[in-house]
């Protein structure tokens, strides 16, 4: 019924992006199909994912039990089976945390009201210009009573909204910005004031759908038909593409062509997996022989830090944020990337000195109960799944693969942990891949195809997802450090 | 904290001195450590390792042990620990994974002794052995326990965790081959030293991750624990299972943990987050510290008994980049600022009174007084089981009865079941509740109620006996439309049962008919039910847009043109047609239905005006023939609420501002109610004492809150609901928008069933079918309490109207009131 409802505003919905953009192609063909009185809604076909190939995922029908179970649970919660679900489900155990925590987030006893945490959603997924999960939310947020006028902008909203902006701004970006000038900013803004309680559950959100805008873009998920860019009224003969149809932005058509010609290097690729198997052989045998000073250590991190900055794809081109998103945020210009281009220095943030388990954990659950145990678990989950395989590869031990990414990740964002060689990141994580991990996590409006493809050309797509799992739950570890820190000076 | 005391230990020749001082560190503290002469304190932390002597004004610094050009990772200490031997020897655990010795007998500036680079992690904790000189264990995020004999060069033994992090290990200081490990995932283990294949024992200490463990100094086997669930818990270890004996909740996780010197029963513990100072618990009183410190102006890191055979000095670091010793003495104690005496009423007027022993004991020696001379008092007293705490607290609880098996306060439910609260024209709401007062024989309520009729209803209707048809018509055009339920239909097996079994403490309520905005979620109705008797009639909260959802449910099965459909409107609409409706077409409806609904009442009710207030009618309806506008009296009524309300007899004064509603909002919002809260109100015409104003709110509130709290005590749900449905004051209609998440649990494996009302998820079994349509009902279920067949309300009404026996072919006879 829900879903039913929710398809009939996207059409009605003043959203629509071909409107914005004014296509004539479009128009032209509408008018065709408004004389005949009906419009039949066509799935674009590309399956849940546009960079995984539609028979590699999961067909609803042919789901086991566990996987059922949570199909069920996933449509109760959401009404809809949404495309990140169905990509998710290559890792049940994971889905089953992470559908847990979104229901307890967006429908269950919380200090914030239904519409200001849907509001909150897209304003978070707008900062990376995901029109995917801008337009899941636009339909929740009117369907729980919504005022659709707040649509329209930030600067619509109340002021208690647009005060979140900046930290939104500064959250998803350069989060180790932020200070307890901003919290308290947030604080102490009289009648537009946030509660402590308010706050812990914004910042939780924030971070969440910037981390999940990392998945949608990092796994391709393609739009649900019944929202912008999921669906056409042409007929399938119809062989000129509009590109108004894929408002991701990502121009899938010429990747497609494109990447047909990438499969030739079969061999080189089997001989990548062969090659970071043995580097990890030899990492972990030979890691007690040579000692590297300490010096050397805090150097291996600052490098790491530095180049991490620089790692950057070389169409490195500008993205035009689609109109209808960019209206949920102001200061389109603020990105990661500024920053990296300027050089801006880092700071460092030990996590022996603040970390998750210890105290974010316990700063959450006393403000907004029951959620730090969620989070808790799911971080677990996403940190310690394994299933001892690699490619082709069984019973291997991928614990030292996984805690490279993770680290790496933390890298980026300054978060370093005392007791890691960050010279092992050099040696597992190779270019292309280190580029496709950056950009998901730092610009994930720019993921390619190309990108998806040309890291680990061995590994199942399985894996990549499960690579995906790790960059958005070591994000969103790190934003919330930073932000939970913050909170916890304001405190004392 | 000016107030300083200076405390003389002697122990054993040495003395102690000193006072509560403190002193300032470059950088954050993450653990202290004191010397075996308690003269001096190590100090450990990212950047900082240094030595302090503690004298007996003031810390002097002693040494600095981060010496070298280039500050090293193997500096930033995570934990230091003193050998309590051995007065040269130190160890500490640095963050990126080494075990450091350190000699103060060098002669050189660098006293680093000896290195340990085994473990893969940060080291969390080292520890030393308490008698044995050599030996040294080590706790590290990898999982792993490492013990060195310090004179060679790598690990003697190696004890796995099972790959869970490692947060603190204590050797046992009574057992000379055991030591203790605290994990992550909130286990503790007990290990043998000489067994590294497999610990001796283990068991799960708290929920998430145990930070802390530490022996009790002279109790063998006494292990206190402390984790990230905010409790400390006491364990006896020498009983074949680790037997839990106390357990102290805090307010923050618990970072650490330390038994206090020569006091059996004391611990001090410090908090990771949040809560930045040191307690101090008497364990067998686990709600109160016996003493606080309060000094610390960020998280308390470490802690540390100056001596272990003196109880009076505390050693603490702290992340504000301080070191201070506290004294006992000088501690703040929450237990003298606690108020010991507690006193409440119970439901049926008894009291209940706690108070020190002491106090008490004194008092009854000179016959206290003797509250309600109408009533014999009994007098209780429970003596404390456990052994007595020493001088700190033994309370005796006194508890004076009213009569036993006294009908006390049956009125009280008598009354709330059979008022008639709104859906009848004023004036017969006001007949009726008059005549459930007299029958009840409170006859001055019975005439205040007629008076209040006399006022505000029209005077030339006034004594026809047609009351319930023509008095509707011209009369009452004000009355607030909001529920025609009626108490009378549903409350008699609600009342029975709720209204006088005080005995049975823990009765549940069989309703029948669940509100959805009832707040019914009793947890022992969820662990008992069983399949014969589930109050199936579910209706869940947390199942986004319930209200369209639970119309269109079974849409098939609604008859929507059936014109009584029986399911009340009550259950569904909740707030939206509660605000002001204007008389209308379902105005008229409702009047006509009223005689049907209450039946002999009704009928009753146009005789009302009979004995003792009929002299009183004349008299007002003289008032009335002189034109007096009935906003003469809205002084007088408000006055009349108040003196209800100061009389404690709440009912009253809410049963008629609910049943004057609109009219009395009027008159005295300016005066009394200013609580309408719908925002529709025109501003205040004299807002010239906003104070009196707020005053008026809150105690209107209080009215209001206080009578649902006592219509929740005696189980009348209906009732309660349905007053706060009605009242005009935001703050208490909306105590029915929270919390209305229902739960339900399985009828055949009587789990809960977490995600949907209708389908469990382990036996995929629809929770409830409908005996007649066969179909699951997710909305209201009625049952048959004897064969405990049921279905959809209407189906089985409908069934029932043409066959007696029942729909599931059991041969049953049910019946349906």
């Amino acid at each position: 019924m829900r879903l039913a409802t929710a398809a009939s505003e996207a059409y009605t919905t003043p959203l629509a992006v071909s409107e914005l953009l004014g296509c004539k192609q479009c128009a032209a063909g509408r008018d065709q199909d408004e004389e005949l009185g009906i419009r039949i809604p066509r799935p674009l076909g590309q399956g849940p994912s546009r960079f995984i190939p539609e028979k590699e995922i999961l067909q609803v029908g042919s789901e086991d039990a566990q996987m059922h179970a949570l199909f069920a649970d996933s449509f109760a919660a959401l009404g809809r089976l949404d495309n990140i679900t169905l990509v998710m489900v290559f890792h049940p155990q994971y889905l089953e945390s992470f559908l847990k925590t979104q229901h307890y987030l967006l429908q269950m006893d919380g200090p914030l009201p239904l519409h200001y945490r849907h509001y909150i959603g897209i304003m978070a997924a707008a900062r990376h210009q995901c029109s995917y999960l801008v337009n899941l939310h636009v339909n929740d947020f009117l369907h729980v009573g919504g005022d659709p006028k707040w649509l329209n902008g930030l600067e619509n909203a109340p002021q208690k909204l647009q005060n979140l902006g900046e930290l939104n701004k500064v959250l998803a970006h350069r989060p180790w910005l932020i200070t307890k000038e901003h919290i308290e900013g947030l604080l102490k803004a009289e009648e537009h004031s946030w509660s402590l309680a308010e706050l812990v559950h914004a910042v939780v959100l924030l971070t969440h759908y910037h981390s999940l805008a990392s998945f949608t873009f990092g796994c391709g998920i393609s739009p649900e038909i019944h929202c912008d860019g999921g669906h056409t009224f042409r007929p399938p003969s119809v062989s000129n593409y509009c590109i108004c149809d894929i408002t991701n932005g990502n121009h899938s058509v010429d990747e497609m062509q494109v990447n047909s010609a990438e499969n030739v290097s079969v061999s080189d690729s089997f001989f990548e997996v062969e090659a970071l198997m043995e580097k990890m052989r030899q990492l972990q045998e030979c890691r007690d022989e040579e000692e590297a000073s300490q010096e050397e250590m805090a150097s291996r991190f600052e490098i790491e830090k530095r180049e991490s900055m620089f790692v950057f794809s070389s169409d490195d081109e500008e993205v035009t944020p689609a109109r209808d998103v960019s209206r949920h945020f102001e200061d389109t210009s603020y990105g990661y990337k500024d920053f990296s281009r300027h050089g801006m220095h880092v700071p460092t943030f030990r996590v022996q000195d603040y970390c998750w388990e210890d105290h974010g954990y316990s700063l959450v659950n006393r403000l907004y109960p029951d959620v730090g145990q969620l989070i808790d678990e799911k971080f677990h989950i996403a940190y310690n799944l394994t299933y001892n395989t690699m490619a082709m590869h069984k019973d291997v031990d991928t614990s030292m693969l996984r805690r490279a990414i993770w680290n790496y990740i933390h890298c980026m964002f300054g978060i370093r942990y005392d007791d890691y060689d960050y010279g092992e990141i050099n040696q597992l994580l190779d270019r292309s891949f280190k580029v496709y991990i950056k950009t998901v996590v730092c610009t994930p409006e720019k993921v390619t195809k190309r990108m998806y493809d040309s890291f680990w050309r061995q590994f199942k797509h399985s894996e990549k997802v499960h690579v995906n799992l790790l960059l958005i739950e070591a994000r969103m570890q790190a934003e919330l450090l930073y932000a939970l820190r913050a909170i916890t000076r304001y405190m004392t | 904290m000016e107030k300083m005391s200076r405390v003389t230990t002697a122990l054993g020749g040495s003395v102690l001195t000193g006072r509560t001082m403190h002193c300032h560190l470059d950088a954050p503290a993450n653990a202290i450590s004191v010397c075996r002469d308690a003269a001096q304190v190590v100090v450990a932390g990212r950047s900082i390792f240094k030595i302090y002597a503690i004298e007996e004004e003031q810390f002097v610094e002693k040494l600095n042990l981060r010496v070298g050009r280039k500050p090293s990772l193997n500096l930033s200490c995570a934990d230091v620990v003193w050998h309590q031997m051995d007065e040269n020897l130190l160890a500490t655990a640095a963050t990126n994974g080494v075990v450091v010795t350190w000699n103060l007998g060098r002669p050189s500036r660098n006293k680093q002794d000896q290195l340990f680079t085994e473990h893969k992690r940060t080291v969390n904790k080292v520890c030393f052995h308490p008698t044995e000189a050599h030996v040294l264990l080590s706790g590290s995020q990898d999982g792993f326990m490492k013990c060195f004999d310090l004179r060679r060069k790598d690990s003697v033994s190696t004890f796995s965790g099972q790959s869970e992090s490692v947060r603190d290990v204590q050797f046992s200081i009574r057992d000379y081959f055991t030591f203790a490990s605290t994990f992550e995932n909130g286990n503790v283990q007990l290990w043998d030293i000489r067994r590294p294949d497999r610990c001796e024992r283990m068991f799960t200490a708290h929920n998430g991750p145990v930070f802390c463990c530490d022996w009790h100094p002279e109790d063998r086997g006494w292990l206190a624990t402390g984790g990230r669930d905010k409790m400390v818990k006491v364990w006896d270890m020498t009983t074949h299972r680790a037997k839990e004996m106390h357990c102290v909740q805090t307010i923050a996780s618990v970072a650490r943990v330390k038994w206090r010197p020569e006091c059996r029963h004391h611990l001090a513990t410090c908090s990771m987050m949040v809560d930045h100072n040191i307690y101090v618990w008497d364990v067998r009183r686990p709600f109160v510290p016996a003493a606080m410190f309060e000094e610390h102006r960020d998280v308390t890191t470490g802690i540390a008994w100056r001596h272990p055979h003196d109880p009076s000095f505390l050693l603490s670091g702290s992340k504000d980049s301080s070191l201070c010793q506290h004294l006992f003495r000088d501690a703040s104690q929450p237990v003298e600022r606690a108020n010991p005496e507690g006193l409440c009423y119970g439901l049926f007027g008894d009291l209940a009174f706690a108070a020190k022993e002491s106090l008490v004991a004194a008092e009854s020696g000179r016959k206290p007084y003797t509250g309600d001379r109408r009533h014999p008092i009994f007098f209780k007293r429970k003596l404390d089981p456990a052994e007595p705490f020493a001088g700190l607290a033994s309370s005796a609880l006194s508890v004076f009865e009213t009569e036993p098996g006294g009908s006390a306060m049956r009125w009280f439910v008598d009354t709330a079941e059979r008022y008639a609260l709104a859906g009848r024209p004023l004036a017969e709401l006001c007949d009726h509740n008059a005549k459930v007062a007299r029958e009840l024989g409170r006859n001055q309520v019975a005439q205040t109620w007629t008076m209040l009729r006399t006022i505000y209803c029209s005077p030339g209707l006034l004594p026809t006996a047609n009351l319930s048809h023509s008095v509707g018509k011209g009369g009452s055009c004000g009355l607030q439309l909001m529920n025609s339920f009626n108490l009378k239909d549903m409350a008699p097996g609600l009342g029975s049962e709720t209204r006088l079994d005080r005995s049975k403490g823990d009765a549940r309520s069989d309703t029948v008919l669940l509100d959805s905005s009832a707040t019914l979620i009793t947890n022992e109705d969820n662990e008992e039910t069983e399949g014969s008797d589930v109050p199936a009639d579910y209706l869940l909260g947390d199942v986004e847009g319930e209200d369209d959802e639970l119309y269109l449910l079974d849409p098939e099965h609604t008859h929507p043109e059936e014109p009584e459909c029986v399911l009340p409107q009550e259950a569904f609409p909740l707030r939206h047609e509660i605000v002001d409706t204007p008389p209308g077409p379902e105005h008229l409806q409702d009047k006509a239905d009223s005689p049907h609904v209450s039946g002999s009442e009704a009928d009753v009710a146009s005789l009302a005006p009979m004995d003792s207030s009929f002299s009183l009618l004349s008299v007002s309806h003289a008032l009335y023939d002189s034109r007096l506008p009935p906003d003469f009296f809205s002084v007088l009524v408000r006055d009349m609420l108040h003196f209800y309300a100061e009389q404690g007899d709440v009912q009253m004064a809410v049963s008629v501002l609910i049943v004057l509603g609109e009219r009395v909002r009027k008159d005295i919002d300016e005066q009394t109610q200013v609580c309408g809260g719908r925002g529709r109100l025109p501003l205040k015409r004299f807002a010239l004492h906003p104070d009196s104003d707020r005053q008026a709110l809150l105690s209107q509130e209080h009215w209001y809150t206080s009578y649902i709290d006592l219509l929740q005590r005696f189980r009348l749900w209906n009732v309660s609901n349905e007053v706060v449905k009605l009242s005009t004051s935001r703050a208490v209609s909306c105590l029915n928008q929270a919390s209305t998440t229902l739960h339900v649990n399985c009828s055949h494996c009587k789990r809960p069933m977490s995600s949907r009302g209708w389908v469990c998820d382990r036996c995929h079994r629809c929770a409830s079918m409908c005996a007649v349509c066969h179909h699951v009902v997710k909305g209201l279920f009625v049952w048959c309490q004897g064969c405990s067949h049921g279905g959809h309300l209407q189906h089985i009404m409908k069934w029932l109207e043409g066959s007696s026996h029942c729909p599931a072919g059991c041969g049953h006879l049910c019946e349906y009131s």
